[in-house]
């Protein structure tokens, strides 16, 4: 049985939280950031297995595209070296290019895929690039849509 | 309910301090820090206000520009490092902590009461070698691989190298090249400002030497009483030649002799007057010459006539004048014959000079 929301907004004002579930880390290829792709036992009963490992996976393509040394990271340290750092208080360095990207990535897939099963990731860089959390949200009302409209009314009022 | 909008650094736990409203992160401790700036701003500007102005009209002005612009890279390295967050990783939130906790306690096992719990220590597999990470018990995380707590800022650090108190903070993952690139450069100015201090002092030292050296051979010379000439021609060395004859062979007699000797008076008289087209005969100058030769007074108001016979001279004055001379370093008392009829020309004649005229006569 799934409780099923219809927004962020209803999920978070309407449930409560049950459970949070942490991804750690992967180091089997070094200091490089990455995340296990191991399906939590929490989650059994909440999402598929599939669409769990292929947000891990893409977040992991992310964050390896963001750290990957190679001919732009180069040119980007060299100049930068070049004018004493001082280009970074105009540009955006290609990390946090690709961060907005995550983060855009990450809302959009609580949107589409996690919401809706009552769950939500936290972006890692929220909790210093260790873990990846999943909050586990439980239905406070008895009965779904019901509560769920007038919680939405409610919501919408305040 | 007025909620007053806070900026996460305000709560941040740890023993750092923050400026610029979280832009600027350092450690408690910043006295060396202020030393460091000191030091290099310090002896970077008596580099400038010094040697500069030498170094630029004397040899080139790009030498004090690129000093200048390494100075500003060593000063925005510097700043990078200290200010800069160097990698801290935050303390897990209450529901991470407990989760970690729990997979602790499931990996352990029950302990029996009175027993130490084991270690806790988390293994991995990196690059086929096993690595274990330890448990931070203030941050309540198992530190990433190379991450250490440091106790003077109380944080975890990624990729931790070091805490240090001339940059006035921890030095990691985030801020370890603008570290080396500050110590890269700083060796960079310190070699440079030191290469043209030694330049500016090898110039000096070498127009040092020279007069030094200059002023040891003349010491040489003075003790030995020779002139330059005479060293450069070897007149008085070698087996073959003669041995310097005016020297006294005692350094102190040598050196006095030249230092202390008498003041010679110059014999040019050279603001005498004189008259523009009157010639001055010769033999008249025969006496006096031969009188100047028998007393060395000075005769300072009359011009004095060469010895050299010119025109102008009797014919049965010169051999006079031959006689004369060769008869100059002769005895005093003898007064050479004195030519048979001398027109005293010039008035200017001092009375020596007519005394001898009357024992000639």
């Amino acid at each position: 049985m799934a409780t099923e929301f219809h927004n962020l907004q209803e999920l978070r004002h309407s449930a409560s939280l049950a459970n949070k579930v942490f991804v750690q880390r992967d180091y089997s290829e070094g200091t490089t950031c990455k995340f296990q792709t191991k399906f939590p036992s929490e989650l059994e009963s909440r999402i598929e297995r599939t669409l769990f490992e292929d947000t891990v996976k893409t977040l992991n393509n992310y964050y390896a595209e963001a750290e990957k040394i190679g001919g732009q990271s180069y040119l980007e340290g060299c100049l930068a070296c070049a004018t004493a750092y001082l280009i970074f208080l105009c540009m955006e360095t290609r990390y946090e290019k690709v961060l907005k990207k995550i983060a855009k990535y990450i809302q959009e897939q609580n949107e589409k895929v996690y919401a809706p099963r009552g769950l939500l990731i936290t972006d890692p860089i929220e909790r210093g690039m260790r873990v990846i959390e999943i909050s586990i949200y439980e239905d406070r009302g008895s009965s779904g849509s019901s509560s769920g409209s007038s919680s939405v009314s409610g919501s919408t009022a305040r | 309910m007025i909620t007053r909008k806070v900026r996460k650094w305000e709560k941040l736990p740890g023993k750092n301090t923050f400026c610029c409203d979280g832009r600027v992160m350092m450690a408690r401790q910043k006295g060396v820090f202020y030393l460091t700036l000191f030091l290099i701003v310090g002896t970077c500007s008596l580099f400038f206000a010094f040697e500069c102005p030498y170094l630029a009209v004397h040899l080139s002005p790009t030498i004090p520009v690129f000093a200048i612009v390494l100075f500003l890279f060593v000063l925005a390295m510097l700043l990078r490092t200290s200010f800069s967050d160097p990698g801290v990783l935050p303390r897990a939130l209450q529901e991470e902590a407990t989760f970690i906790e729990m997979e602790i306690e499931a990996a352990n096992g029950n302990v029996p009461a009175g027993q130490r719990p084991p270690p806790r220590i988390r293994n991995v597999q990196i690059n086929n070698q096993i690595v274990k990470l330890k448990y931070c018990y203030t941050c309540k995380i198992f530190r990433p691989p190379r991450a250490s707590h440091c106790s003077i800022c109380d944080n975890c650090v990624d990729r931790f190298d070091h805490h240090c108190p001339w940059v006035g903070n921890c030095v990691g993952k985030r801020n370890y090249r603008y570290f080396y690139l500050f110590t890269l450069s700083l060796s960079l100015l310190t070699i440079y400002i030191f290469t043209f201090d030694i330049v500016h002092v090898l110039v000096c030292f070498f127009t040092l030497w020279s007069v030094v050296g200059l002023t040891g051979f003349h010491t040489y010379l003075l003790s030995l009483n020779q002139t330059t000439n005479e060293d450069i021609k070897g007149s008085w060395s070698g087996k073959n030649r003669v041995q310097n004859p005016y020297s006294h062979k005692n350094i102190i007699k040598n050196c006095c002799e030249v230092l202390c000797g008498p003041t010679y008076p110059s014999v040019l008289d050279r603001r005498g007057l004189t008259q523009e087209d009157s010639p001055v005969p010769v033999a008249s100058a025969a006496p006096s010459s031969s009188s100047s030769s028998s007393s060395p007074v000075p005769q300072t108001t009359k011009t004095k006539a060469p010895l050299i016979p010119n025109k102008r001279t009797p014919d049965d004055a010169k051999p006079s004048i031959a006689a004369s001379a060769q008869k100059s370093p002769s005895p005093k008392e003898e007064n050479p014959p004195a030519p048979k009829a001398p027109p005293l020309a010039s008035p200017e004649m001092d009375v020596e000079t007519s005394i001898n005229k009357d024992k000639t006569h």
